[in-house]
């Protein structure tokens, strides 16, 4: 059984994933945020200080910063340190140009907060083709034979992480 | 819960006024890009066509635009091996280049004062690596952050690929040009292409006003134009929003602009304001709806004042940086009038462009700066130059600046940033303490 907890979005790129949430009402540049060798939230004044970043589903408030994001991004990927997936409330043309170029999963814009609606720590499963992401059922997060075929699963709790 | 999608480009009722971009959608691509996309102008144009119609469908772009001109961020601290790896490839297809006059942003380092920055020579590769790269692509290596000031203003209409966000925020709002923030991978295929997905900032309905604010307090001081433009970019909040400013006292320079831009950029992921009266969009509050608009913040000196006091929180500095952005000869010369008579304890970097560093030569502000201690450096920029690097290579934490954007940048980089004037950071190099 699915869970009937989806939010939908009306910007959307990627694959389909499924991931363990990482959530804070803030917002997200790799050059400003990130200690990108270490894979973690490097900023002090950051939510998400200290907290690893590497294959989590990151649900932020928004796009911010420079430039740089746009490379960024592909170069963690080819370090397997980067998220799989970025969902924001409102995404900046860096950060969907950098996951176009890193093959990382993104979904922008939806119409409440999602960060308030997204409980830290979650499993959830993102469809850029229906353009949702969706909250797994305990059963789902025991068990990948519900997800669909080609879902990359990447990241969850120790017991029942599986690549 | 199952959200509702919402109608193209217009936002929930119970929302304040708010640009929103149209959802994801497919191009209308012409012949000539159907050319492209099947491969028949080469695997360059097809790969850079490739890219852009994914972020263009992402943003839901009903076609592109031809552009004039590109501008790529392209360090090789943000790029890595990865993205040297990927543009080597491109170049080595040898399939012709760049279409339209494509420059770059600052380098991750100025050669000549590698090792006074405690950059290893791995850096120096890679740098040599990805320069030789953009050489066989047809890019020219402008090296700058300030090419609005230096290269070629776009114009009133303009519509271009520009990358690094104080390029754009300037080129877009005090010259009235079109341009989103394209990071470096899109800036790069649209001087591969001609053109750009025609979206956000390319629209008129783009570009009017989200966001209205009246000022008590036109700064003085750079640092302060800085802070100002980082207090509105705070409050601004995402790039879609667009700030008019009513209430200064007297035009800005170009320079005043530079750092009151960069830094809204930076704090907010800003791409354009309008000034009521001086910018050229905005001669009447009403031309960019902001009569429309009720005042959303008022910003006095107070306000510049708390966000200066939150970044100090030491007296002693390891280093004086002025960089972000690169500086003008006006920003020189000044700096050189202040280091005048003086003899710095700690390093001070004053951190310019190649077109402007022969000037800085010619008229004596770099014997002025360096006869004092300080080094002037070209075609970098500090937070581009493997700042972490640096820090652990030189012992630099404590850093006094005049530049808002670069306090904004380098928490993450394991600095504690302090702002002040060009006055008290000088001041500061000579002592050792801020004050």
């Amino acid at each position: 059984m699915s869970s009937n907890t989806v939010f939908k979005a009306r910007h959307a790129m990627g694959r389909r994933v499924v991931g363990q949430a990482l959530v804070a009402h803030d917002g997200f540049s790799a050059r400003y945020d990130l200690n990108r060798l270490q894979g973690v939230f490097s900023r002090p004044a950051h939510k998400l200080v200290g907290q690893s970043y590497v294959n989590r589903v990151l649900v932020l408030d928004t796009a911010k910063g420079g430039v740089a994001t746009a490379w960024m991004l592909h170069e963690m990927r080819s370090r397997h340190m980067a998220p799989v997936a970025i969902v924001f409330n409102t995404v900046n043309t860096i950060l969907a140009q950098g996951a176009a170029l890193g093959d990382v999963t993104m979904l922008a814009g939806f119409d409440g907060d999602i960060t308030a609606q997204i409980a830290h720590g979650a499993m959830v499963e993102i469809d850029p083709e229906a353009m949702t992401i969706r909250l797994l059922d305990a059963d789902e997060i025991e068990s990948t034979a519900e997800l669909a075929p080609g879902t990359q699963r990447v990241h969850g709790p120790a017991r029942s992480a599986s690549a | 819960m199952h959200a509702q999608v919402l109608q193209r480009g217009v936002a929930p009722p119970d929302q304040p006024r708010r640009a929103v971009p149209p959802g994801s959608g497919a191009m209308t691509l012409n012949d000539e890009e159907k050319a492209m996309l099947a491969g028949e102008a080469g695997t360059v144009a097809r790969t850079a066509i490739e890219h852009q119609i994914k972020v263009g469908n992402f943003f839901g772009a009903r076609d592109f635009v031809p552009v004039t001109q590109a501008h790529i961020m392209a360090d090789t601290e943000s790029l890595g091996q990865a993205g040297v790896v990927w543009l080597e490839k491109l170049a080595d297809a040898r399939e012709g280049g760049v279409r339209i006059p494509t420059i770059t942003d600052p380098r991750g380092t100025d050669f000549s004062k590698a090792s006074m920055l405690g950059q290893a020579d791995w850096m120096l590769e890679l740098e040599q690596r990805a320069i030789g790269a953009f050489k066989r692509l047809g890019v020219s290596m402008t090296d700058t952050c300030i090419n609005y000031q230096t290269v070629l203003a776009a114009t009133r209409g303009e519509h271009v690929a520009f990358g690094d966000t104080g390029v754009v925020i300037y080129s877009n709002s005090v010259g009235g040009a079109r341009s989103n923030f394209e990071g470096g991978p899109s800036a790069l295929a649209a001087g591969l292409t001609g053109r750009t997905p025609r979206y956000g900032y390319h629209l008129d309905a783009q570009r009017q006003a989200t966001l209205r604010i009246r000022l008590d307090w036109t700064p003085r001081e750079l640092n302060d134009w800085g802070a100002l433009g980082g207090v509105i970019g705070r409050l601004a909040g995402n790039y879609w929003a667009v700030p008019v400013v009513e209430g200064l006292d007297r035009a800005p320079t170009s320079d005043e602009l530079k750092h009151f831009g960069a830094a809204m950029a930076s704090f907010g992921s800003t791409a354009l304001f309008h000034l009521v009266g001086i910018t050229p969009e905005a001669q009447r509050l009403s031309d960019v709806g902001g009569d429309k608009l009720p005042v959303a913040h008022r910003i006095g000196e107070s306000d510049i004042v708390a966000l200066r006091q939150s970044y100090a929180v030491d007296d002693a500095i390891d280093v004086v940086v002025f960089s972000a952005p690169q500086l003008s000869i006006y920003e020189l010369r000044e700096l050189a009038a202040m280091c005048k008579g003086r003899r710095f304890k700690r390093p001070l970097l004053a951190v310019t462009s190649p077109q402007v560093k022969p000037d800085c030569d010619r008229f004596g502000y770099t014997e002025a700066i360096e006869d004092a201690g300080g080094s002037v450096l070209s075609g970098m920029c500090f937070y581009q130059s493997y700042a972490r690097e640096m820090s652990e290579a030189k012992g630099w934490k404590r850093l006094a600046t005049n530049s808002a954007k670069l306090v904004n940048i380098l928490g993450g980089y394991g600095y504690v940033p302090m702002l002040a004037s060009m006055r008290s950071c000088v001041e500061a190099a000579e002592t050792g303490v801020l004050r």
